[in-house]
């Protein structure tokens, strides 16, 4: 083994994860070596999406400004659709963030290559189009990787490859991931004039929108979500993936049902899509994340960790890739050459308040596993809506009267008093 | 032109590939697949790239694939006996993400 051939640390993936910890450690000096599978950083790389804007804060104040962002989100839109119809929330909020806007919409190809492009800068090396295949081992401890005929020896391996977590499994943290963990997500994205765009969601220059969708998954658990980009936008489904297959309807057909609602075709009209893309996301929460995210010379950070929280509205695996990324980062500048750096990467994910916020968020997953949720319910607020809004030269009925047969035609009511029981008990 | 129901092979010929023809990254055994009753394979595979024959068996193509691995978790009786990422710079290459 020859000296150019060890680094202080090999990173493998350069998703947002393994590029925060890169660029973190690149700039304290460390001799950093990060591994990616795609031609370029984010070529593999497919999310809904958008970024909340204080984890790059965290990693370099400003960077952000640089970065091929999107759009500044400023409406958040819930949609409940019904078969012809949808209620529509719509949240707008101007200062959003105050001085750091809270959150961009973000395309991933251009995003990572340039996250991964800006640890080049500070020092890290970039080595694009190389496939990991597996760990090196002595004594017990983590020393390096293998890829193809090449291995590299490291101080400390930090596996930021993403939800499939291979790495993490070949090194015994964790075994193979169930599917009843993960949401599939798949993606369309429909260019769309800028001028189209604004007038379309009702935002002006840079600023964004971002529609989460549920009642349009044909009762399969999940939902759909819409992003405003710069002369785009992202659409998409997360399903479960067990429950698609129970259905026996392909996923790709439930999407374009979904193009198709009268609800949601006018926000696309016009468009052509350019690209279609699919990728998991962890969906467990707290709950998904293993018990073990380190061993001697190994950390695990981001989605291979599990590190993502949905509550339905809100999804961050982005920012929380980040976060454990500049966990890790700092945990092996703390310490001796990397000796214990995964007790000190624990101290790390606390300080920074990722697993204190995933734990807050813990209880979202068995709202979110409430099987109504997806079809009785949205169907439930249309009817209510219709009967508000209708208007046919009848005497209407007595609306506490038809509240109660609404909404029992959708739920019993013993049902829905305990799924109200179930959301104030998990929030 | 305009937003229309698209199929999966329109959707994928938007995207940019780089098959690996000398390597495909996902085998099957024709003979576990043949046993197996839920085939989920058809129906979570975003790229639809499983589909049944004329006699009802699994066809399959690695061309098109995504790399999600949604096959890979769903597949209940290891029918895939090789599933691995597609090597360096090989399979599917997105502009957008
Ligand atoms: C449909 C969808 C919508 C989402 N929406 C949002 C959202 O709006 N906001 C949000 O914050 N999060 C969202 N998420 C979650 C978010 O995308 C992920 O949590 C985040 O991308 C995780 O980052 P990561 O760096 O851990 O992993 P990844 O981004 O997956 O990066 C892993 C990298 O490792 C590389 N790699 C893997 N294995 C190897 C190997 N063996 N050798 C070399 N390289 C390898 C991959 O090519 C990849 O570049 C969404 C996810 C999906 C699927
Ligand atoms: S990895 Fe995803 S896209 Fe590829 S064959 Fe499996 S399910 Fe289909």
């Amino acid at each position: 083994m020859s000296a150019e051939e060890k680094f202080d640390v090999i990173i493998i993936g350069a998703g947002p994860a393994g590029s925060a910890c890169a660029y973190i450690l690149a700039r304290a000096g460390k001799n950093v070596l990060m591994v990616e599978r795609g031609s370029s950083p984010g070529s593999k790389n497919v999310t809904g999406g958008r970024l909340y804007t204080y984890a790059l804060e965290m990693v370099e104040p400003g960077l952000y400004k640089q970065a091929p962002l999107q759009r500044r989100v400023v409406r958040e839109q819930i949609m409940m659709l019904g078969e012809n119809s949808a209620v529509n929330i719509d949240y707008v909020n101007y200062d959003f963030g105050e001085d750091v806007p809270q959150s961009y919409t973000v395309l991933r190809a251009p995003f990572d290559e340039w996250f991964a492009n800006e640890a080049e800068k500070q020092g890290a090396f970039v080595a694009s189009g190389i496939l990991v295949d597996g760990l090196i081992e002595e004594n017990g401890k983590i020393v390096g990787i293998k890829a193809g005929e090449d291995e590299m020896y490291a101080d400390v391996v930090v596996a930021a490859d993403g939800v499939n977590s291979f790495i993490a499994q070949k090194a015994g943290l964790r075994p193979d991931i169930p599917a009843h963990t993960l949401g599939i997500g798949v993606k369309e994205i429909i260019e769309l004039p800028d001028e189209i765009i604004a007038a379309r969601f009702n935002l002006q220059g840079d600023q964004g929108a971002a529609k989460v969708a549920i009642g349009c998954s044909d009762g399969i658990a999940g939902g759909a979500f819409i992003y405003t980009n710069k002369g785009s936008i992202s659409l998409g489904l997360v399903l479960n993936p067990e429950q698609v297959g129970q259905k026996g309807r392909s996923i790709q057909e439930i999407l374009q049902d979904f193009k198709m609602h009268p609800a949601i075709l006018p926000l696309l009209e016009g468009g052509k899509t350019v690209e279609y893309g699919a990728h998991l996301v962890p969906e467990q929460g707290y709950q998904g994340v293993p018990s073990r995210l380190y061993r001697d010379g190994l950390l695990v950070v981001g989605d291979a960790a599990g590190f993502v929280i949905n509550t339905g509205t809100i999804i961050r695996g982005i920012d929380l890739a980040i976060i454990s990324g500049a966990a890790a980062a700092n945990a092996i500048l703390n310490s001796i050459e990397g000796t214990h750096a995964g007790p000190l990467y624990m101290e790390e994910l606390q300080k920074l308040a990722l697993l204190p916020t995933m734990k807050m968020f813990a209880g979202w997953h068995s709202i979110i596993s409430i099987p109504r949720m997806y079809k009785e319910y949205p169907e439930l607020a249309n009817d209510v809506m219709r009967f508000m809004f209708t208007v046919d030269g009848q005497v209407p009925e007595k609306m506490s009267k038809a509240m109660m047969n609404i909404a029992k035609r959708h739920v019993a009511v013993k049902q829905m008093l305990g799924d109200g029981w179930k959301l104030f008990k998990s929030v | 032109m305009g937003v229309k129901q698209m199929e999966a092979a329109e959707l994928l010929s938007l995207n940019k590939f780089n098959v690996d023809e000398d390597e495909p990254h996902i085998e099957l055994d024709k003979e576990i697949c043949g046993q197996c009753v839920e085939k989920a394979c058809l129906y979570v595979c975003p790229a639809v790239l499983y589909r049944l024959n004329k006699n009802d068996e699994i066809s399959f193509d690695y061309a098109g694939c995504l790399e999600c691995g949604t096959c890979r978790v769903m597949c209940k009786n290891k029918g895939i006996i090789k599933w691995l990422y597609p090597r360096g710079t090989f399979g599917v290459n997105f502009r957008y993400g």
